[in-house]
């Protein structure tokens, strides 16, 4: 490839500019396997210790694979509701005489806008009163309404762009508006699906503040408030224990970026592929 | 299937477009819509279909009413002028999609579709993906898919609006001779006056949501009823001239054009207009006015001119490219008065 401008200075910039990052990450992976002197910043020996949470329970805490578990089923239902709810929602937005659509348009929007911290307290009183306090379920139940919003938005736009005569092509092939929906106009959405899926997971996956107050319980404890916990806990105070679980928190996001980077992009680039 | 609509009228809000049209289709004939954007013509045919519903009068397939039967139910092909291909299906299942929602078995849906594709010269793109295809390619898919499950009638909303010069031509034809072979009522939804003369049977023109004239090709563009008919049909297109006549002597207002006609009306003065088609204007006329060649536009085989009179109204030629006048000459042209249309000053026929 040639270029009609020398790179190498933009990469140095950008190179000096990125090193505190690097040797923030370098150091994350490097402490969870070592230890280090006080006062020093090469580390002296090798150890496995700081990885002990996996092979047993911290006192006080649950099983990290209880914590595991439990943010995967929280992160896995509320894109499935997330997901459930956008395409048809905003399938029917997009298309349907819907009464009062500017008017939920708008409020989706300002839903959307609306930050979560101020509305907590009522919901954890919502929550207390039905019962679903210190559960799975209720937690879930608001995240995947918290998200909505931005869901039903992007699946909106991303319906908009499907032309019409396909959908009026289809009824006149004799199929009913379900069978459009399903057979016609969702494929045609599948990449938004897919990266709206994939974001929805990864917003359960790092979600803190929701399970903290509505579900600290350590039967529904998720990743990210065990590992609030940890850091929370003066008596038992290990910050290369810290290091570890935070490790292990972020591979498996890792792991899924690698795997769906493409579809992740198309969620900006644009409806209908050929 | 015999096609009738019966005193149709379609509005949107308060807004009247079609107001008790009548309008009959016989089986096995191609019949074309023509008119200008916003005439209604592709409102009629979205009813026929189904999509719009009707606001009064009935559709008829048949004998059967079926004004208030879902689209889904009333057996109707349509070809969008989009094509509206499904882009995430191969040719073969995009053809095959009417038949798969009736539940057909999948023997016999490879059966019908490997001979309808056969019919429109598809065979071997089957497994091709629409945004693989050709517009002509896609064109001829639009149409399989439309004919594949028999459908009552077939409708055709701009078919080659979209297709290059080259395609157009080809695919006049092509649609023509699958409208033949399978011998289907066809409507044709089109503003290009070729397409509807070059391929339908019969032309229902029309114009502000009514029917101004049904009638075969050749005759309508002979015998317009009025002259929005005769500036509509042929091209080049029909000049006008308007003036007055008395005693079967014409002459225009600045007295730059003066016939006598095959008409006479008495010794009273009329307001009257011509319409003059470029065939019938030309060296040899019977009838010639002075004027001045103001363009020439070379064909080919004919060449067109626009010629000035003396007060600046145009009337234009067509002539084989024999002759050579070229721009700013002063012709003297004659007019065959014999072939002149004429149209009282309302535009009805005389």
């Amino acid at each position: 490839m040639t270029s009609n401008y020398r790179s190498w200075p933009m990469i140095l910039a950008l190179g000096v500019v990125t090193i505190p990052l690097v040797l923030m990450y370098v150091y994350l992976f490097v402490d969870t396997v070592t230890n280090t002197a006080p006062g020093s910043v090469v580390p002296h020996e090798f150890t496995g210790e700081h990885w002990r949470f996996l092979w047993e329970t911290l006192p006080g805490r649950p099983s990290i694979y209880v914590a595991t578990l439990n943010t995967f089923v929280f992160a896995t239902a509320t894109t499935l509701i997330v997901l459930a709810i956008s395409s048809t929602a905003g399938y029917a937005i997009s298309r349907l005489n819907v009464p009062f659509r500017a008017f939920f348009l708008a409020g989706v929007m300002v839903l959307h806008a609306f930050p979560t911290v101020t509305l907590i307290i009522a919901i954890f009183l919502i929550l207390q009163f039905i019962g679903l306090y210190n559960t799975l379920i209720g937690v879930i139940l608001v995240k995947a309404a918290l998200e909505l919003p931005f869901g039903i938005w992007i699946m909106k736009g991303f319906y908009d762009t499907v032309p019409w005569e396909i959908e009026m092509a289809g009824i006149q092939d004799g199929a009913s508006r379900l069978t459009v929906w399903r057979k016609l106009v969702l494929p045609q959405v599948m990449p938004a699906v897919m990266a709206l899926g994939i974001f929805s997971f990864l917003a359960g996956w790092s979600e803190f503040i929701l399970p903290l107050v509505l579900a600290p319980d350590n039967k529904v404890q998720v990743l990210s408030v065990y590992l609030a916990a940890l850091i929370a806990d003066d008596n038992n105070f290990d910050m290369a224990l810290f290091k570890s679980v935070g490790v292990f928190y972020v591979v498996p996001v890792i792991i899924m970026f690698l795997f769906f980077q493409g579809k992740l992009m198309s969620i900006y680039g644009g409806g209908t592929k050929g | 299937m015999r096609i009738l609509l019966d005193q149709f009228t379609k509005s949107f809000g308060r807004l009247t477009v079609i107001n008790k049209m009548d309008l009959e289709i016989n089986d096995g004939e191609m019949i074309a819509l023509l008119g200008p954007s916003g005439c209604g013509k592709s409102t009629t045919l979205f009813a026929i279909c189904g999509i719009h519903r009707v606001s009064g009068g009935r559709i008829l397939f048949g004998g059967k009413d079926v004004s208030n039967i879902p689209s889904q139910q009333r057996n109707v092909g349509v070809v969008f002028q989009s094509y509206a291909l499904y882009p995430h299906l191969t040719v073969a299942e995009n053809i095959g999609f009417p038949l798969m929602i009736r539940k057909e078995s999948k023997a016999e849906i490879a059966r019908k579709v490997d001979e309808i594709a056969e019919l429109v010269h598809i065979g071997n793109l089957l497994e091709r993906r629409p945004a693989q295809l050709s517009g002509g390619q896609q064109q001829r898919v639009a149409l399989a898919r439309a004919l594949v499950r028999k459908p009552d009638v077939l409708l055709l909303d701009e078919p080659l609006a979209n297709l290059d010069a080259k395609l157009r031509l080809e695919m006049r034809s092509e649609i023509r001779r699958i409208q033949l072979e399978t011998g289907i009522t066809a409507v044709l939804v089109t503003h290009d006056q070729v397409e509807a003369m070059s391929m339908c049977d019969r032309i229902a023109i029309m114009n502000e949501g009514r029917i101004v004239q049904i009638a075969e090709p050749m005759e309508m563009y002979k015998n317009p009823v009025s002259d929005f008919v005769a500036g509509f049909l042929g091209n080049p297109p029909i000049a006008f001239v308007d003036g007055v006549v008395t005693d079967g002597q014409f002459v225009t207002a600045s007295g730059a054009m003066a016939v006598s006609l095959p008409f006479n009306d008495g010794a009273r003065e009329r307001k009257i207009r011509l319409g003059i088609r470029p065939e019938f204007f030309g060296p040899g006329g019977a009838q010639p006015v002075a004027g001045k060649i103001t363009f020439v536009e070379a064909q080919g085989r004919e060449t067109l001119y626009d010629v000035a009179l003396e007060d600046g109204q145009i009337l234009r030629s067509i002539q084989t490219a024999t002759n050579t006048a070229t721009v700013g000459e002063k012709v003297n042209w004659g007019i065959d008065v014999e072939n002149i249309l004429l149209f009282d000053e309302d535009g009805v026929r005389l």
